[in-house]
Order: structure tokens, then C-alpha cells, then sequence
């Protein structure tokens, strides 16, 4: 069964066509790798799925919904959410509290409610920090609850930005370069928590260049060169793509 | 909870002390700048939650101040006798939203009551604040800080340049604010005593409202959105709707800081709309510590009190400029950080003021 679905999209900047007539699909329980040299239009096209960048043409459809004029918000809180190539953690508030940011969806106090401090709210702060509580335990960092986010090491850092994610209960996360500037061990944890996290029945579609974590984790991989699908297939397969290895090490003549 | 309140309880002790030693020291007369400065501050606090907890500067906000002030000065000092016989005006009469009184020339003058006065300035204060800070808070930085400079600049060349605003001159005459029966914000020396609690009591309230907001599930929203904005989107959070609450939350509260000083001073002029209010206002929030409201409080409370008695004498706007200058230049921060008790610790002995928190 699908989950997101996108199709013919284009996006343009000025004279470079960033994603051209892209289309592929996600199947719901999966993880889907995608993958391609510097420059390929990966990271246009994670914006693009988002709502952080709004495509020329094209659809990408979500849970049966057209999600691409959407704000990115709305994006978030129909179950499509999202971590960062570059870290973006929220700085000066604690790892919980950074976690907590992520119940947003699922918690409901307005302006009016804060401000009167309503009984109900009170329940629901709670609700919110044990939840938070909880996925810090999930990851093995509830110790550093209280630290502030930023202080944390780099690889940590990651680990709460993918705890923040997994707060707002999504259907579909989308990781962004996961093992971006981790070591090795680091990396092969992340590739433990991933698979974990797709056990848990969330659906995963990621960016990333480390190879033996892609062919490790993927179930699929989608590979793009100068914004256009070049290749979409099993790891394995894609191992031995002819196109994909001229696009990666270049052409013998 | 139990420190946010001890706070507000601590803060009430010190209000019943100054009035209690300006009691004992036979100058209560201090006792009315200090019940304008209450007025002040509850813009002050107002502002402290837009820059520093939605990180949206306004160098505008004397704006609102006026447009509160001056809708409420109008509606309470325009003379409807004459209009007595008019359809609209029998029916305000008749639903009690006007009074009468004698005016200053023993005529008689019928005007609106200060209860709808002050609603109608209200209302079109968060009608203009939406309207103004939909399209600019779309911006960011010295975008936004020109924008809402512009936004003050307008609003204060209308206040100098219409005549039924008194131009120059502004509105005198406003009468009395009848809040409940026997609680009047008036500046009749008389009532001086209530009114410095009536506008203490109001500036705790407030706070009480604000410190409860910046707990709250929308305040965490308001820390992320401005500590990550592209992150808190990804996190479901209408960041622009975010911003522009806070917005007309703040506006809100300058406007209705400019409606009850206005009834408590009997008139408004236009230097309260003036852009060196606006930078003063900043200022303060600024020295207070940006993200800290007893800290914008207090200085709020000790600032305007100085200035408002004249310690700077001439050069009281430049007080407040070399201070805006100064904290930007060696503090950008804000001098009064909520962290600064432990930022000192660790400055004494480094190692104990990690995140080493139990």
C-alpha cells in the first residue's frame, strides 16, 4: 500500500532545473532510500515533499491527500515530519522540552488557555512531558533530559532531533542526510534505530550518502542525477546498475 | 508553578512596601508618577513577550499606546448634545452607553461612556495590529524593526496632523474611568493611594497572564519558533500565526496601558506616539534582559520612574538611547538574562556551572 505518492514533479531555479518530472512511491511500512551524486536535487526534493518549497508542477500525494500547496505546518500535522541535513534543534531549552515541542500536534491549549493556566491543561502538560519522557527512554537518552539540547554531542544531537520527529507520532519521516557527520559506530546505531523505528510501524524515507547504511537498512532505493529518476529498485539491484555506476564513477571512454 | 507564583507574591510585597514607605516618608506625592509608571510597564511587559519570547522586535508599540489612548480620549471628551435628536445617537443613550457631565464652561456634554470607549479602542487596536502585522511580520530583523518604525512614524504624523485629534495639542478634559463602583482611574489626588494599587494590581494581573502563557504548550511553541523557525514549522506549528498573536497580544496590551493612563492623566498628546517612546520602550525590554519579564519589569518600574520625575532632565531621551546603544553594543543579549545567576556562577568557578543539573 502506498503512502506518499509523488508524481511528475518539477522544480525549478532560475536557469537550473532542480527536480525534473520526478516520480516514485513509498510503501507504507518501508524504508526508502534516496540517493544520488552532490547537486542531484535530493535536498530540493525533500523540501519539496515537506511543503518547505512549493513544486512547479506535479503532485505529491500523502495518505490520499494532495499535500503540496500546503505550509509546511500542515504537512507536519497530517503525519509527514521531518529532521534536517543541518541540525536544528531548538537552542536554550532542554532535551525533554525540545521533545515536548514535538507533541505541538498532538496537545491543544491556545493563547487564551496558556494565559488563564485552564485545569485541562495542566492534564495535558503532563501528558506531554511523561510521553516525552517516554521516547527519550525508547532512545536511551533520558539522562541527559535535563541538559540543555545543543550541549549534547554532536551525535546525540541527531538522536533528539529523530526523538523530536517521533513526538509528533508520524506516519511517514523523512531524515535528511541521518548519518551526516556521525563516526562509524555512530552510524551503524543510527542504522539500529531506523530499522527500529520502521519496526515500530512508521514508514521511512531518507537522504543519505553513506552507502553500506543505505544497502544495510533500505528495502528500496530510488537514485536521481541531475534531478531526474535514473534508477528505482532493490539495493542489491542497484548495486549493479549499469546507469547508476556511470553516474557515480563515471564513464570508461 | 509554585516559583512562578512566589514571584508575583514577592513582587506584590514590594509595591505595598513603596507605597507603605512613600506613607511613612510623607511623600506620597511620588505615589503618581509611580502609578504612571505602573501604565508604562504593562505596555513594557506586553512588549517583553513579543521580542523577547516570539524574538519579534516592534519599534512601533507607542502606536498602539496612542491609538488606545486617543480612541479613548475622543469618544470620551466628543461632544453628542448636539446630536441628541439623531437615530443613532437616542439609541446609545437609551442602551446607557453615554454619560453626561458639565463641562470645563458649565455647558453640558454628553459623550460615550469610558466602558464602550475603552472596547472600541481595543477592538481597533487588534483590528489594526492584525492588519499591520500580517504582511510585516513576514519579515525579520532590521526588516521588521523598519517596518514597525514606519508603523509608529504614521501613526504619530496623524496624531499631530488632525485637528479633531487636537493636533499639537492633543486631547485634555478626558474624564475619570469608572472601572468598578468606587475604583475610578482618575488622577484626582484623593484617589491617588487606590489608583497606584487599581494599576499595580492590573500590571500583576497581567503578568500573571503572561507567565502562565510562557508555560504553557503555546509558550514552549513561541521558544521554538524563535530559537529554530524552520524546525518548529516541521514540528506542526503555525509559526506566522504564532507571531502575529503575540502581536496583537502585545498591541493589546500597549493600547489598553495608553486607554487607562490617558483617563488617569485627563488627556493625551501626541510626543505619546512619538518614536523615542517606541525606542524607549525597546530600550527597557532590552536592559530588562529580552527574554525575562521581572527583569524588563523592574527596569521598567525604576527607568520610567527616574524619568517621569525628571532625574534625566533634558536628557532624557538620550538616557535611553546611549542605554539602547550600550546593550547592543556590549550585551545583545539583554543585561538582566534569565540564565545570569548561573552565568555568574560559572564565571566564578567554571566547572560547577555545567549541565551537570540533577
Amino acid at each position: 500500500m502506498t503512502i506518499l505518492s509523488v508524481r511528475g514533479v518539477s522544480k525549478r531555479f532560475g536557469g537550473l532545473q532542480a527536480v525534473d518530472d520526478l516520480s516514485f512511491d513509498v510503501g507504507r511500512g518501508s524504508i526508502k532510500a534516496l540517493i544520488g551524486p552532490n547537486g542531484a536535487g535530493k535536498t530540493t526534493l525533500f523540501n519539496l515533499i515537506s511543503g518547505f518549497l512549493k513544486p512547479d508542477r506535479g503532485e505529491i500525494v500523502f495518505g490520499g491527500t494532495a499535500v503540496q500547496d500546503m505550509p509546511s505546518y500542515q504537512v507536519s500535522s497530517r503525519g509527514m515530519v521531518r529532521t534536517f541535513q543541518h541540525i536544528r534543534l531548538f537552542p536554550k531549552m532542554t532535551v525533554l522540552e525540545n521533545i515536548m515541542v514535538g507533541r505541538h500536534v498532538h496537545s491543544r491549549a491556545g493563547f487564551l488557555a496558556g494565559m488563564l493556566n485552564l485545569p485541562f491543561t495542566w492534564k495535558e502538560e503532563r501528558r506531554i512531558r511523561e510521553k516525552g519522557m517516554e521516547i527519550l527512554e525508547l532512545l536511551g537518552i533520558a539522562a541527559h533530559a535535563q541538559a540543555e539540547a545543543v550541549s549534547l554531542a554532536y551525535g546525540q544531537q541527531r538522536v533528539v532531533e529523530i526523538g523530536r520527529a517521533l513526538a509528533c507520532e508520524p506516519q511517514l519521516l523523512l531524515l535528511d542526510e541521518p548519518a551526516a557527520g556521525l563516526n562509524m559506530r555512530e552510524t551503524s546505531d543510527m542504522g539500529g534505530l531506523i530499522a527500529k523505528i520502521r519496526d515500530m510501524g512508521v514508514t521511512v524515507l531518507l537522504v543519505e550518502h553513506d552507502m553500506s547504511l543505505v544497502m544495510k537498512i533500505s528495502d528500496e532505493v530510488v537514485v536521481l542525477s541531475y534531478g531526474q529518476k535514473i534508477a528505482e529498485d532493490r539495493p542489491l539491484a542497484i548495486q549493479k546498475n549499469r546507469e547508476v555506476i556511470r553516474v557515480y564513477l563515471g564513464d570508461d571512454q | 508553578m509554585a516559583r512562578r507564583y512566589s514571584m508575583v507574591v514577592a513582587f506584590a510585597a514590594l509595591i505595598v512596601a513603596i507605597q507603605l514607605a512613600t506613607r511613612f516618608t510623607d511623600s506620597s506625592y511620588h505615589l503618581t508618577q509611580l502609578t504612571m509608571t505602573a501604565y508604562y510597564s504593562l505596555l513594557i511587559v506586553g512588549l517583553c513577550m513579543l521580542i523577547g519570547y516570539a524574538g519579534q522586535i516592534s519599534i512601533g508599540h507607542a502606536g498602539f499606546f496612542a491609538i488606545g489612548g486617543y480612541v479613548s480620549a475622543f469618544l470620551t471628551t466628543h461632544n453628542l448634545a448636539p446630536r441628541r435628536g439623531g437615530g443613532f445617537v437616542s439609541l446609545l443613550s437609551k442602551s446607557g452607553a453615554l454619560v453626561a457631565r458639565p463641562d470645563a464652561f458649565g455647558g453640558d456634554l454628553l459623550h460615550v461612556h469610558p466602558w464602550l470607549a475603552c472596547a472600541a479602542a481595543i477592538l481597533l487596536t487588534v483590528v489594526i495590529a492584525y492588519v499591520v502585522g500580517g504582511p510585516v511580520l513576514k519579515l525579520k530583523g532590521h526588516y521588521l524593526a523598519m517596518a514597525t518604525l514606519g508603523f509608529g512614524i504614521i501613526v504619530y504624523r496623524m496624531a499631530l496632523g488632525t485637528e479633531f485629534l487636537g493636533a499639537a495639542d492633543g486631547i485634555s478634559d478626558v474624564p475619570g474611568f469608572p472601572l468598578l463602583s468606587g475604583l475610578v482611574v482618575t488622577g484626582n489626588s484623593s484617589l491617588r493611594v487606590s489608583n497606584y494599587y487599581l494599576a499595580w494590581g492590573l500590571v500583576i494581573l497581567g503578568m500573571v497572564l503572561l507567565l502562565n502563557l510562557i508555560h504553557s504548550r503555546v509558550g514552549r511553541a513561541l521558544e521554538a519558533v524563535h530559537g529554530a523557525e524552520d524546525a518548529a514549522g516541521a514540528m506542526g506549528i503555525p509559526t506566522a500565526r504564532y507571531k502575529l498573536n503575540t502581536f496583537v497580544l502585545s498591541a493589546v496590551f500597549a493600547s489598553l496601558a495608553g486607554v487607562l493612563l490617558t483617563h488617569y492623566n485627563g488627556g493625551i498628546g501626541p510626543s505619546e506616539a512619538s518614536v523615542m517612546k517606541s525606542v524607549r520602550y525597546v530600550a527597557i525590554v532590552a536592559i530588562g534582559g529580552m527574554a525575562n519579564l521581572w527583569g524588563s519589569l523592574m527596569m521598567s518600574l525604576v527607568l520610567n520612574y527616574l524619568s517621569l520625575r525628571g532625574y534625566f532632565g533634558t536628557f532624557d531621551d538620550t538616557v535611553f538611547g546611549i542605554i539602547l546603544l550600550l546593550i547592543m553594543l556590549f550585551a545583545p543579549d539583554g543585561l538582566l538574562r534569565r540564565h545570569i545567576l548561573s552565568d555568574l556562577k560559572g564565571l566564578v568557578s567554571p566547572r560547577s556551572a555545567g549541565e551537570e543539573a540533577p
